[in-house]
């Protein structure tokens, strides 16, 4: 097992994954959400949304409240606070029952109709 | 889940567009979704319990060791309603549950192939296959990696006809930029409206 997180190497991981952890100690060793939350599903706070009125909710709840002030994936949120995306999910579990937050989830099933694609063809060939 | 668009400006959400990056380990996955992303790029963890792995199951999950599998991912913004997430996909077979989430929705899926070690390439194109997602296979050109053609380099794959195979070289955008349009352009060409080139 090797001492430094995965994280900081420029590289997939190698032999093994990174130090054992307990990062579930912020959920209260909850695992599991309340809902199923893509890591491209975009969240977003409610318009005055006051987690200061949850005492009940941690700094982290408040930060990912702050952070989606605007769209945020569930991906950058995490990448964001430096947290497990399974951590995520179950704190903004915590917000959504709370109707602190929206969650958009991405449309599952259907591709993206023909104008997207020629509009994400045309966006590559302009970078 | 309410998927009401919101008003206002900062508020609209866009549409994300997932694309994985797979191969086999040292492939340049990470190479190419640095040279793409608009964002130095991101990285997010999975945790992994140790026994029930990919279950989320609750019982006894204080007992368990946890691991965390590092997953690289960037941005590229294609205009303020559309935004194009690149993930790497964990490189080891243990980590495959990992990919059924990553692939959930995905648009499809860049495999990138090194002509060194054309074999570690082998499970990500059969996963890809086996599951319709699709996807292109882009050959990483290294320095002093010995050329082979295209045409070689299907045949070893095995590959369908169709599945576009596109030389590349992982570390530049320009060229990581082909191998996108030509996954979009494929997904495009196998639903019968194919993007027009320009």
């Amino acid at each position: 097992m090797r001492a430094e997180s995965p994280g900081t190497q420029h590289q997939w991981l190698d032999d093994d994954a990174g130090p054992v952890v307990r990062p579930y100690t912020l959920t209260g060793g909850r695992v599991r959400s309340s809902h199923r939350f893509d890591l491209v599903a975009y969240v977003l706070a409610e318009p005055g949304a006051d987690p200061a009125g949850h005492p009940d909710l941690q700094p982290e709840h408040r930060r990912l409240v702050a952070l989606a002030s605007r769209p945020v994936p569930v991906a950058e949120l995490a990448s964001d606070l430096d947290l497990a995306v399974g951590v995520v999910r179950v704190l903004l579990g915590d917000l959504l029952a709370r109707g602190l937050i929206t969650v958009h989830q991405p449309p599952a099933a259907n591709l993206p109709d023909n104008d997207i694609l020629k509009a994400v063809v045309d966006g590559l060939r302009a970078l | 889940m309410d998927s009401v668009r919101s008003d206002g400006p900062d508020r609209r959400i866009p549409l994300a567009l997932k694309i994985l990056v797979a191969g086999g380990f040292g492939a340049g996955k990470t190479t190419l979704v640095s040279a793409l992303s608009e964002v130095r790029p991101l990285q997010t963890e999975e945790v992994l319990t140790g026994a029930g792995i990919g279950t989320d199951d609750t019982s006894g999950v204080e007992t368990k060791s946890t691991t965390t599998v590092a997953m690289d991912f960037g941005r590229i913004t294609i205009n303020e309603d559309l935004q194009v997430y690149l993930f790497g996909t964990p490189g080891q077979d243990r980590f495959w549950f990992l990919w059924d989430e990553l692939a959930f929705g995905a648009l499809g899926a860049v495999v990138l192939a090194d002509t060194r070690r054309l074999a570690d390439c082998f499970p990500s194109i059969d996963y890809f296959e086996e599951r319709g997602i699709p996807f292109v296979v882009g050959v990483n050109c290294f320095d002093g990696s010995r050329r082979f053609s295209l045409e070689t380099v299907r045949q070893a794959l095995d590959l369908d006809p169709d599945v576009p195979l596109v030389l590349c070289d992982a570390r530049h955008r320009q060229s990581g930029k082909e191998v996108l349009i030509a996954l979009v352009e494929h997904v495009a060409r196998q639903r019968g409206e194919p993007v027009s080139a320009i």
